[in-house]
């Protein structure tokens, strides 16, 4: 793991291992706040504070966490640094943290965090772990921006609250309803899937070819 | 070369039914609502579902030119879906209602599933439950027999003399202006192709006999709506009048012969059709009693819809010499 490359990591963060798009983790945050860009952005931004604290002081304490009791360490680590985060938030941006409600203080459940404080930051040095929170916290910021994009775009006919199509469009309430967030979010998941498989396919037929040249 | 043994799996007899038979005769049975809807609001419902049949045809053609797949416009279901879906709508409507409607219901709850036997929830619903998007639109009906501009692509508001739906009046805890005759015949405020509950149960017959659906869902499912509106009528209003305004308004006869009856998103077996029947008349009720919507047919239908594979599975038949007489279960 040592030897692995930042771009690897970053590539891996944002879309062949993406957090939301992938490995679906995280999906009740995702759903319920992606209705404005803002909502997603404050999100994606308080995740990937939390994401990076906990990986650097998860990976700094790997070798003293007694391994029977290792999730229950994490979860005191990472609430932690959610509570810091939830009051920075109720202090500096009170809209925001309104608006966002309960999901701040839900971030201590959010799986991502836990899942790579459990795949990664427990087996990894600092380093590569501050990376991987990096890489990790852009790809779930960018997949929720991506997600409310769309719904705040042809759902309210906004974007950041400022009106697009003008007085006279007639937005699709449907995509700012939790079943919008769904039908929304499957479609980009077949999107980023058909990518992937056809990335897959390519490399597939690239070593072949290189091999013995066969008919393709 | 008849001397040749000829040796295939079966089915070894067919009867010549195919899908396109059977919705050319959907298609007949619609008919009749249909030319009443044409003249009860004028050619302008006549415009609106062909605008509608040519959205779902061309948006399903476009769809699967797209994801390469062979092209089945010419099996009719999508025109089935087209008259349907704008027989969920009032004249009033703006064109792109149908349009956008016909795009959801091919792509989203029927392409993307896979088409024509694989989606899960009936097309038409699903589209009907998106366009509540715009709930003022869609919910503006016109007075019986009032001019509609037939050719603009949307009305004016000063073309539109609006009126209360049956349905909506009895939410607000009452009974409706229309006299239970206008209910039957269908001179009352609605959907276009909802209003006239005689002509819409003549098509129903017509598949009935033509064996085309059979008659365990639309019996349980009306028969349920019938019980439950005449055991709990709301205080103060005659049980059988109640029950008589109920079952003659909203999509409910409509939906009970030819949308809760799709074969791809109903139950195969007769036990499971009933169940099937019972809990859509249920669900309808109680979101008429209790729900923020005045109809509760659309949403009915899709709850059941989701269910439909556990009905399937609850309600298999034995196979025959498969269990022994005195087995325990």
């Amino acid at each position: 793991m040592a030897g692995k490359k930042i771009s690897a990591q970053f590539k891996e963060g944002i879309l062949t291992n993406n957090p939301v798009f992938v490995q679906l983790l995280g999906m009740c945050s995702t759903l319920a706040i992606t209705t404005t860009v803002t909502n997603a952005l404050g999100m994606g931004l308080s995740v990937t504070a939390v994401l990076i604290c906990s990986n650097i002081l998860i990976s700094a304490l790997r070798k003293i966490i007694p391994n029977q009791i290792r999730i229950a360490s994490y979860i005191v680590i990472i609430s932690g640094f959610v509570t810091v985060v939830e009051m920075l938030m109720k202090a500096y941006t009170p809209e925001l943290s309104k608006s966002l409600g309960l999901f701040i203080p839900l971030i201590v459940v959010n799986c991502i965090i836990l899942a790579r404080a459990e795949a990664f930051a427990s087996k990894n040095a600092v380093l590569p772990s501050i990376i991987d929170g990096v890489a990790m916290g852009i790809g779930y910021t960018v997949a929720l921006i991506l997600l409310a994009f769309i719904r705040e775009l042809f759902g309210s006919g906004t974007l950041l609250g400022y009106s697009v199509f003008g007085d006279s469009y007639q937005p699709v309430s449907m995509l700012v309803s939790p079943a919008g967030a769904f039908i929304t979010l499957g479609f980009i998941i077949a999107a980023v899937q058909k990518i992937l498989l056809r990335k897959k396919d390519r490399d597939f037929r690239k070593q072949h070819e290189s091999g013995d040249g066969s008919d393709d | 070369m008849p001397d040749l043994l000829t040796v295939s799996p079966s089915p070894h007899i067919r009867n010549g039914i195919t899908t396109r038979r059977i919705n050319i005769d959907v298609i007949i049975a619609m008919l009749p609502a249909l030319v009443w809807a044409v003249y009860v609001f004028g050619f302008r419902s006549l415009f609106v579902v062909l605008v509608s049949v040519a959205s779902c045809v061309i948006f399903e053609a476009l769809f699967e030119l797209v994801v390469r797949r062979p092209v089945t416009v010419l099996d009719f279901s999508a025109v089935i879906s087209g008259i349907l879906l704008g027989f969920n709508l009032p004249a009033t409507v703006p064109l792109w209602i149908p349009i956008a409607g016909g795009a959801f219901a091919m792509i989203v709850a029927k392409g993307v599933f896979g088409g024509l036997g694989k989606n899960i929830v009936n097309p038409v619903l699903a589209a009907r439950v998106f366009l509540f998007s715009w709930t003022r639109v869609i919910n503006t009906f016109s007075k019986p027999f009032s001019a509609l501009p037939v050719f603009s692509f949307s009305l004016e508001e000063a073309d539109i003399v609006a009126s209360a739906t049956p349905l909506s009046a009895m939410k607000n805890g009452g009974l409706p202006d229309f006299s239970l005759v206008d209910m039957f015949l269908g001179t009352k405020s609605g959907c276009i192709g909802e209003v006239s509950a005689i002509l819409i149960a003549v098509g129903g017959i017509y598949l009935l006999i033509r064996k085309v659906i059979s008659w365990h869902i639309p019996v349980t499912y009306l028969g349920t709506v019938m019980l439950l509106t005449f055991i709990f009528p709301p205080s103060g209003t005659d049980a059988l009048q109640f029950m008589l305004y109920q079952v003659s308004s909203g999509g409910l006869i409509l939906a009970a012969f030819f949308m809760a009856t799709d074969y791809v998103t109903s139950p195969t077996t007769p036990t499971g059709k009933m169940i099937f029947g019972i809990g859509c008349g249920a669900i309808t009720v109680f979101i008429r009693y209790f729900g923020g919507y005045p109809e509760g047919v659309s949403f009915s239908i899709l709850i059941m819809n989701l269910l439909v594979g556990y009905i399937d599975k609850l309600t298999k038949p034995k196979r025959f010499g498969g269990v022994p007489k005195n087995a325990k279960q």
